[in-house]
């Protein structure tokens, strides 16, 4: 036995290569379905769409026998140009997005105007997401509170309820006629001997306070989304809140800590480590909100409800401007990084926030 | 400091025992608060149950009540038949939904997790990279990338027709809806595979159990919570599946319950009847909703994206 192992033959340094690699091959082995779907559907998808969104991909060029299409805009593009020289190019959809003159005239098309919007929408929604969730499951944590289960089986329902079903009922309620909205503000009013209610929630253009450039359909789409979103931040909180041990309230208390206190100085602290990731998710989620937007307020009116989600949606179903719109997906893409990135150093600088 | 003089001294004592009730007055208020959420959480889906059974064909509601004098089924038994004006029923418009959800769900979490199970366990040389490259994509919404999969699928020819292409088809939409739910799919289940503990596996390990034989005997089921919530979530995607069907799909038999839906709602409701609008909403809801909620408690801990692990 001892000679078999001895034996110096020349594949040796193969088979120990092969030997030693069995577990890495088997890994890739593992790893080889999913990266091989994902090449097709998801990679190469993304890598052609850079590429779309230097041409001028149009509806003439989607047959399959279809001419392909030309670089974006190059002619126009140069003739802008006083020296004659091609300032843009190929970016000419980046361009066209940029300064909204897109090759089919889009009425109201702003792409600033929806970028800011989207953030507005997002930073407006995720707080109230947090403090409401927050409170209420704090509220809930009351000991000695009655009905306990019943409340937190009726909290989780906006939840289980697919966005899709929530977007379209609520679009109803907000009817100007024949809305649940303002059937309930108008009965509410005439309880107090006013007149009837019928806010034409969806489509009135001109801003219900002076002052802040906000559509009465904006108010409709938080509402709705305030409705959505609170449950999930209290199912977080209240998997955060049961984690705290009673001891520390007990001391606290023995100590002479009122409830205000013990909320300031233990519960918040010790729901931030939960609560952060939960709202950054959030974050990014309402930044793509898509369902809600689009199936209620429809970007509307005048498109002052647009996110860029929905505009790059309708790019594609309404306009089929293919190439600009996989310019705008890439645009898309980068806003979202820098968000991704911003809050990643925010969160990473709150983490050492110590108790 | 000044409250330190505490007004219940004996509290911390009594511990022991059954806490005491709250005081009435904190208890009442606190009530009033919480029925007060309550009536706005419930609202919308009182409203909307209370459209479904209102026998008034054509009308609007025209105030709220909470059941209509009269109530009856007959909505849902009209959208049964038929929700559109398209020619397809209730049926086949939720088969269309079942199987799209399904395979997304089935596909997804069956590919997905043998490479979670890679990155969560092996250190391969690029897997950073890859993994990065997964995340990236989690991040995009998937209707980013609908102008290229659009383009793309729209070139693969299916049948002999002129517009018989795989865009056009519920295989489209499909694989259109596992570009995004396989990213998802990989990145909760290695969540979820890095809680689990490694000692069981080393332990096989060295009892000579191989590779494969620990996947598929210790991790596979260890991991059968997270598998179903991943594959419910899955399946919920794609049965509320609403922007890429409606851009990619064009054929009636095709149509999915999402299309019908926003078909009997939006631009194109014209008459329909809101007890029928109700009624379908209800009935695309109703299903995964019960579902999520009974699955509520798993789908907690098996979704471990955001999660502080």
């Amino acid at each position: 036995m001892a000679t078999m192992t001895e034996q110096p033959t020349p594949r040796s340094g193969f088979a120990n290569w092969w030997i030693r690699t069995s577990t890495t091959r088997i890994a890739w082995l593992y790893l080889l379905p999913a990266f091989l779907v994902m090449g097709m559907i998801t990679f190469y998808p993304l890598f052609y769409q850079v590429w779309m969104s230097t041409t001028d991909y149009n509806i003439k060029n989607l047959r399959i026998d279809a001419v392909a299409p030309n670089p974006a805009n190059l002619s126009e593009a140069c003739t802008t140009n006083m020296k004659g020289e091609c300032t843009w190019g190929r970016f000419d959809n980046y361009r066209q997005i940029f300064t909204g003159e897109l090759p089919v005239a889009i009425a109201n098309f702003s792409f600033w105007n929806v970028l800011a919007f989207d953030l507005v929408w997002t930073f407006t929604n995720v707080p109230f997401h947090v403090i409401i969730g927050v409170l209420i499951a704090v509220l809930l944590n009351t000991k000695g509170l009655w009905f306990k289960r019943f409340y937190r089986a009726i909290f989780v329902l906006p939840i289980v309820i697919p966005s899709l079903v929530v977007a379209v009922v609520w679009r109803n309620m907000f009817d100007p006629d024949y809305g649940s909205i303002n059937q309930l503000l108008t009965s509410v009013s005439h309880l107090f001997g006013g007149s009837t209610v019928a806010a034409r929630w969806l489509d009135q253009v001109n801003y219900p306070i002076a002052g802040i450039p906000l559509t009465l359909s904006y108010f409709a789409l938080l509402i709705a989304n305030i409705w959505l979103g609170w449950p999930f931040m209290t199912i977080v909180a209240t998997g955060a809140l049961q984690s705290i041990p009673g001891d520390l309230y007990e001391a606290a208390s023995i100590d002479g800590a009122t409830g205000r206190q013990q909320f300031f100085k233990i519960t918040m602290p010790l729901l931030r480590p939960a609560i952060i990731p939960a709202a950054v998710l959030g974050m990014i989620t309402t930044f793509n909100l898509f369902n809600l937007i689009y199936l209620l307020s429809g970007g509307g009116p005048l498109r002052r409800t647009e996110i860029l989600v929905t505009t790059a949606y309708r790019l594609v179903n309404e306009n089929r401007l293919y190439g600009v719109a996989a310019a705008f997906s890439v645009i898309i893409f980068f806003v979202l990084l820098i968000l991704t990135l911003a809050t990643n150093y925010v969160t990473k600088a709150t983490e050492r926030y110590d108790i | 400091m000044s409250t330190s003089a505490n007004p219940l001294p004996s509290q911390p004592v009594r511990r022991r025992f059954p806490k005491p009730d709250l005081p009435y007055r904190s208890q009442l208020i606190r009530q009033l608060i919480l029925l007060f959420i309550t009536f706005i959480t419930l609202f919308p889906i009182l409203w909307i149950v209370s459209l479904s059974i209102d026998p008034s064909g054509l009308a609007r509601p025209t105030e709220l009540r909470l059941i209509p004098p009269g109530a009856s089924l007959d909505a849902y038994r009209r959208v049964m038949a038929q929700p559109t004006n398209n020619p397809i029923t209730f049926a086949q418009l939720a088969f269309n939904s079942f199987k799209l959800a399904m395979g997304v769900s089935l596909f997804s979490v069956g590919i997905g997790v043998s490479a979670a199970y890679v990155f969560s366990r092996f250190k391969i040389r690029g897997q950073k990279f890859l993994m990065l490259a997964v995340l990236t994509v989690l991040m995009m919404p998937s209707i980013g990338s609908i102008a290229p999969l659009f383009v793309l699928l729209n070139k693969i020819q299916l049948g002999t027709g002129p517009g018989d292409t795989l865009r056009d088809s519920l295989y489209g939409v499909g694989l259109a809806c596992i570009s995004g739910g396989l990213p998802f799919a990989i990145w909760n289940l290695k969540g979820y595979l890095d809680t689990i503990p490694r000692d069981l596996e080393e332990a096989a390990r060295i009892d000579g159990a191989t590779i494969n034989q620990t996947f598929l005997k210790i991790i596979l089921p260890l991991a059968t919570p997270a598998l179903a919530v991943t594959a419910f979530l899955g399946f919920l995607s794609g049965w509320t599946e609403f922007a890429l069907s409606w851009q990619f799909l064009t054929k009636a038999p095709n149509f999915t319950l999402s299309m019908a839906l926003w078909n009997m709602t939006g631009q194109y409701s014209g008459q329909v009847p809101w007890s029928n609008f109700a009624a379908m909403a209800l009935l695309v809801a109703t299903p995964v909703s019960v579902v999520y909620l009974m699955l509520q408690k798993y789908i907690v801990s098996g979704l471990t994206i955001g999660s502080v692990k």
